[in-house]
């Protein structure tokens, strides 16, 4: 019965190596050609050239993370703690969001950050451009936030704050209270469970969760175009450039989408080391 | 009860407050009688009514609908079924498998992206020489040119969708009792009966999981489409690019909001109905 059942999974095998391994090898064959199609390494041996692109996009990239881990692991805590029709609200509202488009929500930013937009508008009816410009002597008129790699930031954590709130979230919920029990019984107080029981058992959701933001964060476009005014590129921006872009080269594209690649399976193997939960904390 | 602290709420309403913010803010101004995010001219239906009466945006959102539905359908099929081909292999056979699997929700949108564009190039460029080909033979003529449009698109979703069936699938899988489907074939089911009977109605709340994140992550999308749509078909993340390159317009703001309140009222429908079904399956209980 079982062995024939996995014939099941036949023709999506089939698929997989279709739409899944192939393009990955056109990717590999890609990256090792030149435009005449000969075997090549200057795709390579360019990407030096871009070497602030790498810098910038992982900078941004880390600092976007961090902040996501930094507002959603305390978040994802204290909705474990809550009474389950709160928690149930709660999941919805965090999920509802993902529904929208997240380009829909990235142009919405783009009118709060503009130079004579809602923040900025907010700002000056308070009163705290001219209290800024009393304390330090200068001479705004608004505060210049987009086009600035602080407004790529907020967009990245805006967008992918769910995705580090879930995987958390899941693994909080699932801890054995009984565990807790055990070490408060143990005699620890609170600081203590928290930082030797609840800490280091949530530790595949938070991996979960760093990969989840940052992979994304390291590789976005349209973010950057959107906020970032498009002038300072990211990786991905790198990426789409030389597909649809003037500066058309598949190539080089395809090298930068190999490093990016070999940079996701470097992020999973150190995941799979340490933690076992990712493949339940995946499904959000 | 325990005691909760009013910090903890603070916090999360504050968290709440930013993922929102925007959206409202969407919400609002799609009933601005200017044409500004920024400034507020009085309240006007007026780009609701010119919204239907755009060819692009309204075919941009029929696309969106259409590929995501479709693209849900035969992930949620065919991911159900691969879920039980792998949960019916041997462990050797299928760990290999899972990792593949899970390269195109590892991997970052963009590399996907690429990557299916460069192999639906190089497949349409050899099927440009395959046809020149045969079409010399004189049998008869079939199409030369290929590009990409809507199904490459929807190859795509397709193929980033189903890992998410799968990996929602096979926990219920494995949480199964595997007598049942020897005890559903000893009673003289078929295994194709034994799988519509007896794993099927196991497995479903999985398999909604699966097709509801799979939805999900296709409404979502913009990269992949943005990649594998080619010039011919157009999702509406992808013409709202298109559009904040030059000036955006505000009839976006009212095809968000439409969009906003038919997932909310779903969502909102399918929780009460969730959480009815529990109240009164715990009354049950009580009574028993």
């Amino acid at each position: 019965m079982k062995h024939k059942l996995s014939l099941f999974a036949i023709p999506y095998v089939v698929w997989m190596a279709l739409f899944v391994v192939a393009p990955v090898i056109m990717v590999v064959i890609y990256a090792f050609s030149s435009s005449g199609g000969g075997f090549t390494l200057a795709n390579f041996a360019r990407m030096g050239t871009y070497t602030v692109v790498f810098g910038r996009s992982f900078k941004l990239a880390l600092i976007a993370t961090v902040v996501c881990l930094a507002i959603g692991y305390p978040v994802s805590y204290m909705m474990s703690k809550e009474g389950p029709r709160f928690q149930r609200v709660a999941m919805v509202l965090i999920m509802l969001p993902m529904w929208m488009n997240f380009l829909l929500r990235t142009y919405s930013w783009m009118a709060i950050l503009e130079n004579n937009g809602l923040l900025n508008q907010f700002f000056q009816k308070t009163g705290l451009i001219s209290l800024w410009n009393h304390l330090f002597g200068t001479e705004f008129t608004y505060f210049p936030m987009m086009g600035t790699q602080g407004a790529v930031v907020l967009g990245m954590v805006y967008n992918y704050l769910p995705f580090m709130i879930l995987p958390i979230y899941s693994v909080i919920i699932k801890l054995d209270p009984s565990l807790l029990e055990a070490a408060r019984d143990l005699g620890a107080d609170s600081l203590n469970v928290f930082r030797r029981v609840i800490l280091p058992l949530s530790l595949p959701g938070v991996l979960s969760g760093i990969t989840m933001v940052f992979v994304p964060a390291v590789s976005t476009f349209a973010i950057s175009t959107m906020l970032g005014g498009g002038t300072r590129i990211l990786l991905g921006d790198l990426i789409e450039q030389q597909f649809t872009g003037g500066a058309y080269n598949p190539q080089l594209g395809a090298a930068i989408a190999l490093v990016m690649m070999i940079i996701v399976v470097v992020c999973m193997a150190v995941m799979n080391r340490f933690g076992e939960g990712e493949e339940q904390a995946v499904v959000l | 009860m325990k005691h909760r602290p009013v910090f903890n709420r603070v916090v999360m309403a504050l968290v709440f407050l930013f993922l929102y913010a925007p959206i409202f803010l969407l919400i609002i101004f799609s009933f601005n009688a200017g044409n500004s995010n920024m400034v507020w001219k009085g309240f006007s239906l007026h780009w609701y009514g010119q919204l239907f009466h755009n060819r692009l945006i309204m075919q941009s959102v029929y696309t969106t609908l259409l590929v995501s539905f479709l693209a849900t359908l035969i992930a949620t099929a065919a991911g159900t079924f691969a879920a039980i081909g792998f949960y019916a292999m041997r462990r050797r056979v299928r760990s290999p498998l899972m990792t593949i699997n899970s390269i195109p929700i590892m991997n970052a949108d963009i590399v996907t992206g690429v990557s299916l564009c460069l192999l639906f190039v190089g497949f349409f460029s050899f099927w440009g020489s395959f046809a020149g080909w045969f079409n010399s033979l004189g049998l008869f003529q079939i199409p030369v040119r290929l590009s990409m449009g809507f199904t490459t698109m929807l190859i795509a979703h397709i193929t980033f969708n189903i890992p998410y069936v799968i990996l929602s699938v096979g926990p219920k899988l494995r949480q199964m009792d595997k007598n049942l489907i020897d005890a559903a074939q000893d009673l003289g089911c078929t295994w194709m009966q034994a799988f519509w009977k007896v794993v099927l109605p196991e497995i479903k709340p999985g398999v909604i999981s699966g097709a509801l994140t799979a939805f999900t992550m296709s409404i979502d999308d913009f990269v992949i489409s943005y990649f594998t749509a080619g010039s011919s078909a157009s999702t509406l993340a992808v013409t709202i690019y298109g559009m904040t390159k030059k000036r955006v317009n505000p009839q976006i703001n009212a095809v968000s909001t439409l969009l906003f309140v038919t997932v909310l009222a779903l969502l909102a429908a399918v929780n009460i109905r969730e959480a009815r079904q529990e109240q009164r399956l715990a009354a049950q209980r009580k009574q028993s």
